[in-house]
């Protein structure tokens, strides 16, 4: 009898929770009608008529849409590998410091640009790599003819890439660090007395121990294949470097609000959300089944 | 600890040590660059004058944003949001995650409830979807599209419900034999226990509802509405089309006012670089308490 009382308390505790999810999560979805339709703005979602697969298949028709598949998945193949190496890297080296002080501070400052949004950075960069921008003085010094860095399609993705890694490797160095601070130090101690040098120790110590959380974290990312990073392309990105910037999910902004062809944006939208919903599925899956690895 | 003396070895360590000084100072230099650039004469930096001291020193641009009524406007709205979004996410979150925390057998549709909380994090209507919901729901120009457009966070409901499933039983039901009901329990003796996880998420609340811009570019149809970071977009970032050849590009420069820009950039990251180092404790024990679990 107390149970049941309590339970509808519960209910009351979900009840806002669940409103908010309603409307703002649950309820968009039923926009995905729109996939399967030609929408007219005028007739609403539910009346507009049924066109089937017509959007699907106009979608495999256009010129662009193996491009823009083919950039998302080399950009985000890119991040991540250089996600996964460049923080378990920088991660080893702080970590053969002994001084407290000194990783301290350095960690606390790698830290920071992952806190700072791609709108700022984005004002940061084009402000660098500027015609007369630092990164073209240095150029200058070395002979070299300046490069208009923003509007060069062959360079754009190596920007991408690289200023992604730039924010994020700090804070992805986080989950290292823990992972560096829980091995055990007798272990460190009985190797130095076995003679092992500084070196031995961190080939057979310190990377064995934090070989599975790497692997962990390379599983997981996994299910962001066609996440090349919207925010970061939406700032930097413009015409002159669509041949090889434009990702699925940029497409899908300009298909759609831009030129407002709503049934293809939706089809292409929808498309990358089963398969994200599929990949990341899997890589839990995995995760959960080798590393036993539960989010709840 | 282990003693180091080979020379091998101090070699390897001084490499290092300097390696990491470089990395470090590559972390902070843009974001001193922009200071500098933005306290800088203007003729000196369209020269490319300017690097790592301003030359030419001036408050000038910093004056004129005091006296831009749309970089202040921009602002306040950037802070009415996070506030509003801070609060209120962290109440539902509270609200939402105590029950989840409790067992099939203390509340038989928890595991149901879950499966749909991760499926709305997992799988979303998409873009377009999106924005018509929004526009029937009456979010076009409205400060609530900004605080709960962006979705119920599915991810920090997770965080707090495995944080409170880590607290001692005992406790809990102590106060229920004490005669404390679910609401007392969960305002009187959870949430005080909870302080480590609350401030993570609301240092994630905060950061997220500062720096977003996307949702508020595409809900806002004036742009006197936009928040801080959808302002900044739109005067510093957008390049211009026009600027594209070298030649316009060395013509126009002068013209576009980077120092100003600078200021901007600089004052709109300005609240986060204040609050920053009392964050860190915080956000650190988040994302290791989020991602690998003991």
């Amino acid at each position: 009898m107390r149970i049941r009382g309590i339970t509808k308390h519960y209910y009351l505790m979900l009840l806002p929770g669940l409103i908010w999810l309603f409307f703002f999560n649950l309820l968009p979805m039923h926009g995905i009608l729109m996939a399967f339709k030609e929408f007219n703005p005028g007739m609403g979602i539910w009346k507009s008529p049924w066109v089937g697969l017509e959007n699907f298949r106009y979608m495999f028709e256009l010129d662009d849409s193996i491009q823009v598949f083919k950039n998302t998945i080399f950009i985000a193949v890119l991040k991540m590998i250089g996600n996964l190496i460049v923080p378990l890297l920088f991660a080893l080296m702080l970590n053969e410091v002994k001084n407290r002080y000194f990783s301290r501070t350095v960690q606390t400052i790698v830290y920071l640009p992952h806190f700072l949004s791609w709108v700022i950075v984005a004002g940061i960069m084009i402000d660098i790599f500027s015609y007369t921008g630092p990164i073209n003085q240095v150029l200058s010094v070395f002979g070299m003819d300046p490069v208009l860095f923003f509007a060069n399609a062959k360079i754009f993705p190596s920007l991408i890439v690289g200023s992604d890694i730039w924010k994020e490797f700090g804070f992805a160095a986080i989950i290292f660090f823990a992972a560096l601070t829980s091995i055990n130090p007798e272990m460190y101690e009985a190797a130095a007395i076995d003679g092992a040098s500084q070196f031995k120790r961190l080939m057979r110590i310190t990377l064995p121990s934090i070989l599975p959380v790497a692997i962990l974290l390379g599983t997981l990312s996994l299910g962001n294949i066609l996440n090349a990073g919207f925010d970061q392309i939406f700032n930097l990105y413009n015409p002159a470097v669509y041949s090889t910037g434009d990702v699925i999910d940029t497409w899908v902004y300009r298909a759609g609000l831009i030129d407002m062809q709503y049934g293809l944006a939706t089809a292409v939208g929808l498309l990358k959300s089963v398969v994200g919903l599929v990949l990341i599925s899997t890589s839990y899956g995995l995760a959960y089944r080798f590393a036993n690895y539960r989010i709840f | 600890m282990v003693e180091e003396r080979s020379f091998l070895s101090r070699v390897f360590n001084g490499f290092n040590v300097i390696l990491l000084i470089l990395i470090t100072l590559l972390c902070v230099l843009p974001v001193w660059y922009t200071l500098v650039v933005s306290l800088s004469d203007k003729a000196a930096v369209s020269a490319g004058q300017v690097f790592i001291w301003p030359k030419g020193f001036t408050l000038a641009s910093y004056e004129a944003i005091i006296g831009d009524g749309q970089f202040l406007k921009s602002f306040l709205i950037s802070v009415e949001r996070v506030v509003l979004g801070a609060v209120i996410t962290l109440f539902v979150v509270l609200l939402m995650a105590y029950p989840l925390s409790k067992t099939t057998k203390e509340f038989a549709p928890r595991n149901i409830l879950m499966w749909l909380l991760i499926f709305s994090m997992l799988f979303s209507g998409g873009l377009v979807p999106w924005y018509m919901t929004m526009k029937s729901l009456g979010m076009i120009n409205n400060i609530w599209g900004l605080v709960l457009g962006g979705g119920l966070p599915v991810f920090n409901v997770i965080l707090v419900m495995n944080f409170f499933r880590n607290l001692p039983k005992e406790i809990e039901e102590s106060a229920l034999i004490d005669g404390a009901g679910p609401w007392r329990i969960l305002f009187n003796v959870v949430f005080p226990l909870s302080t480590p996880v609350l401030a993570t998420i609301l240092v994630f609340t905060i950061v997220y509802h500062w720096n977003e811009f996307f949702q508020a570019l595409v809900l806002m149809t004036k742009n006197e509405n936009y928040p801080l970071q959808s302002y900044i977009r739109q005067v510093a970032v957008v390049v211009d089309m026009s600027k594209l050849d070298v030649e316009t590009v060395k013509r126009s420069v002068g013209l576009s006012n980077q120092t100003l820009n600078a200021a901007k950039i600089f004052v709109s990251m300005l609240p986060l670089l204040i609050i920053y180092p009392f964050l860190q404790k915080y956000f650190v024990k988040g994302i290791t308490l989020g991602s690998v679990k003991g």
